[in-house]
């Protein structure tokens, strides 16, 4: 009986929706890159906002030497469901590469360079890390154009600020 | 669930999307592109028609295909419907919600 009560007193609210999405890649195995490209392009195909913070080895995946180098993991990967030795033997992380870039292609899933201009031109922001960039010894001449600025975990926090943003660690 | 738009009666989805691309019409378009926050300039009829020349060939839509369309690149089908491009330019030219990620 309260129950019922309490239910038709009850104020409908609506859900708050998701405003913003503030994505830190810190990995560069390509299903990683792939997973955040794919979630912050789908944000801004939402009408959310979308930012990526490329940090440690996620700046692999904005540099123009290695962009188009990116392997998923054979060795300690159980995923694979291939013995580890196998997964280790030469040209293994090229070859389950390839096999996976195939099957993305079919399914219309641009390559990792292309994506970062499709993402760069729907709206979405590219940062990198300062303190990485440091560490690693690049130059901003190093990472592809489509990269905001290069800036501070700090900057990075003030970026997200405002209602229903989400941070997500990949 | 059957609505009357711009003075026609069609039928639309729960999410608001046409059933039937036959009903569709450039005023319902338009009625449907003002709920959606768009107003329908020049540069949208082309976008609309090939996505429904896409559709009628059973061509999964993805927001890279429109992109190399030649009609319009990525950063223009953003800025003509904004907040959601792919989804709010399918209800708009009539056709299903589309089913992708990409």
């Amino acid at each position: 009986m309260e129950t019922q009560e309490l239910e038709q007193n009850a104020i409908k609210v609506e859900p708050a929706k998701v405003k913003k999405m503030m994505l830190i890649l810190s990995k560069a195995t390509i299903d990683n890159v792939y997973a955040c490209f794919i979630l912050a392009n789908g944000a801004r195909m939402e009408g959310i906002e979308a930012e990526i913070f490329f940090t440690f080895f996620g700046l692999e995946a904005v540099q123009k030497k290695k962009i188009e180098h990116l392997h998923v993991a054979t060795v300690g990967n159980p995923a694979m469901h291939i013995p580890t030795l196998l997964g280790g033997l030469p040209g293994m992380e090229s070859f389950a590469t390839n096999m996976m870039k195939k099957e993305m292609e079919k399914l219309d899933i641009p390559p990792v360079g292309e994506f970062i201009e499709i993402l760069e031109a729907s709206g979405a922001k590219l940062w990198a890390c300062k303190l990485a960039m440091d560490m690693f010894h690049l130059k901003r001449e190093d990472l592809v154009d489509e990269i905001a600025d290069v800036i501070t975990v700090g900057d990075f926090y003030e970026k997200a600020s405002g209602e229903n943003t989400h941070l997500l660690f990949i | 669930m059957e609505t009357t738009i711009a003075g026609k009666q069609v039928k639309l989805n729960e999410q608001g999307y046409l059933t039937d691309l036959n009903e569709w019409s450039r005023e319902v378009a338009t009625a449907l592109a003002a709920e959606e926050g768009v107003e329908l300039g020049e540069e949208h009829w082309p976008v609309l028609e090939y996505l429904q020349n896409q559709h009628k060939q059973e061509v999964p839509l993805t927001i890279r295909k429109v992109g190399k369309s030649g009609i319009v690149d990525i950063k223009g089908f953003y800025a003509l419907f904004p907040g959601g491009p792919l989804k709010k330019a399918s209800r708009i030219a009539g056709i299903p919600k589309p089913a992708s990620c990409i």
